[in-house]
């Protein structure tokens, strides 16, 4: 039976009230200095009881407000396991580095995975694969055998990144919501996209771009390595045949364009979900703007903290879903 | 069988509270569990959120109405209980425009309810033409009403 989130969705509604509109993100860029910032932030209900004036701390606890909201309102979190992956795979990559190069990874852990970075740590650490989730167990031998036998770091993290975007599509897929469907294409999509920038002007050679490149349905990651291995203008000139034609332009100004682009675009693609009454899609679609408004904050309050100015900020910043 | 009539009657009496009441309270139900989320975050929406709520329960009331109506004719309620099978079947196809109609209504009407409860959430100052939405759907189980009851008040007098 097909579960109804009409509850869920009704709070949710009430908690897009508080999600910072476009007014508030201006009020913030416009606040003289960075404890204005923050003060607006407080009286916005950010921190906890206004004690985190790390930015760090700040935005930590509101993720975890967001998950805690989440488990709340749903019995079952395994539907936005495709949000918490990303934080698994970071506290995958913690840890075999933190095992192969004998440091304490304490502090350096995501909050909202899965499963805890200690566990994922411990597993590691007793080259027990199977204590770690289905999804981290290939991952993690892969990662683990390529440090240890070739110290290479880089290749490390390309099988770990890999895997990361792997199983956020699997998982998407798994599901019969449309927006998370979406978010996943749109996460592996752009990944693959700047992984091939990025390979292109590295000049790495087309088995390695290949092997970096996650499958998606609007991307053709054949040509696209084969674009990437050529030049960057062939990346370009792929590009204009797919649904990301419009992002040339984006990639052409900058790599933080692009991800500008990238999140519009989703942001854009989410908004009618703000009819939706009965389905998780409305759930899906306030985490992502929770996570953008929280990609915002963080854009302003270190700008503010290293006195950049607010034309720069405007540039980055990505548009609000309220 | 003698008692056809008052069988076929009170089948269409049934019919009538039982389809009409279950679409109001499939709808009155959804419509209070998306209420309940909102009142979760906010209490001060209560009397706004009740009066959506409240929306679907009439198809259960008309249901009832028809219901009371045919019993009364058939003789349940008091009277003369000798009707024909053919007025009895009269009376059961009397009760089933507000039947169908109700639970259909009713239901649509909860789901148009819900939404209207997640309008009002966000925009409480738009209550009063979002309540429009879902009154609309009201329309067609009163029409439903209306031709049951033309019908119910009618049968007593045909030469069957």
């Amino acid at each position: 039976m097909k579960k109804d989130y009409t509850y869920a969705v009704a709070r949710i509604r009430s908690r897009e009230l508080s999600l910072l509109s476009r007014k508030d993100i201006d009020n913030l860029i416009g606040a003289k200095s960075y404890d204005d910032c923050l003060q607006y932030l407080y009286d916005k209900g950010f921190g906890d009881d206004g004690q985190d004036s790390d930015v760090s701390a700040l935005l930590a606890a509101e993720r975890k407000k967001l998950w805690s909201l989440m488990a709340e309102l749903t019995d079952d979190l395994s539907p936005f396991d495709v949000f918490r992956y990303a934080d698994d795979f970071h506290n995958l990559k913690v840890s075999v580095k933190a095992v192969t190069r004998d440091i304490n990874p304490d502090g350096m852990f995501m909050q909202n995975g899965t499963v805890s970075g200690e566990k994922i740590y411990e597993a590691i650490k007793a080259h027990n694969y199977k204590l770690l989730p289905e999804h981290l167990q290939k991952s993690a031998q892969q990662a683990m055998t390529t440090l240890l036998q070739t110290g290479d770091g880089q290749l490390c993290d390309v099988i770990i990144d890999t895997d990361c975007l792997n199983s956020i599509y699997k998982k998407a897929n798994e599901t019969d919501s449309e927006v998370i469907k979406l978010y996943a294409e749109l996460t592996v999509a752009a990944a693959d996209i700047k992984t091939a920038v990025r390979c292109e002007k590295t000049g790495k050679s087309l088995d390695f771009i290949f092997s970096a490149l996650a499958p998606c349905e609007s991307v053709n990651i054949t040509l696209l390595a084969k674009a990437a291995a050529k030049s960057i203008e062939d990346i370009y000139g792929y590009l204009s045949t797919t649904s990301y034609s419009s992002a040339v332009d984006a990639l052409k100004t900058s790599p933080s364009a692009f991800e500008k682009w990238c999140d519009d675009k989703l942001i854009d693609s989410i908004k009618p979900q703000k009819s939706e009454p009965f389905t998780i899609g409305p759930l899906a679609a306030y985490i992502i703007a929770r996570e953008n408004e929280i990609k915002a904050v963080r854009l302003i309050l270190s700008a503010k903290l290293n006195d950049l100015d607010s034309d720069a900020v405007n540039e980055r910043l990505r548009d609000m879903y309220v | 069988m003698d008692n056809l009539g008052i069988i076929f009657g009170l089948i269409g009496a049934a019919l009538a509270t039982f389809m009409a009441g279950t679409g109001s309270a499939i709808g009155v139900g959804r419509a209070g569990v998306a209420a309940s989320g909102v009142l979760a975050e906010d209490p001060s929406k209560f009397g706004k959120v009740l009066i959506f709520q409240l929306l679907p329960a009439t198809q259960g009331i008309y249901g009832l109405l028809v219901a009371f109506l045919i019993l009364s004719n058939i003789g349940v309620l008091g009277g003369d209980p000798n009707i024909s099978a053919a007025k009895g079947l009269l009376y059961l196809a009397a009760s089933l425009p507000i039947a169908f109609s109700g639970l259909f209504s009713a239901i649509y009407q909860g789901n148009c309810s819900v939404a209207g409860i997640g309008t009002i959430s966000k925009r409480p100052d738009q209550f009063g033409k979002t309540i429009l939405l879902p009154a609309m759907v009201e329309t067609y189980a009163i029409l439903a009403l209306l031709i049951s009851m033309l019908a119910v008040f009618n049968i007593p007098g045909l030469n069957l």
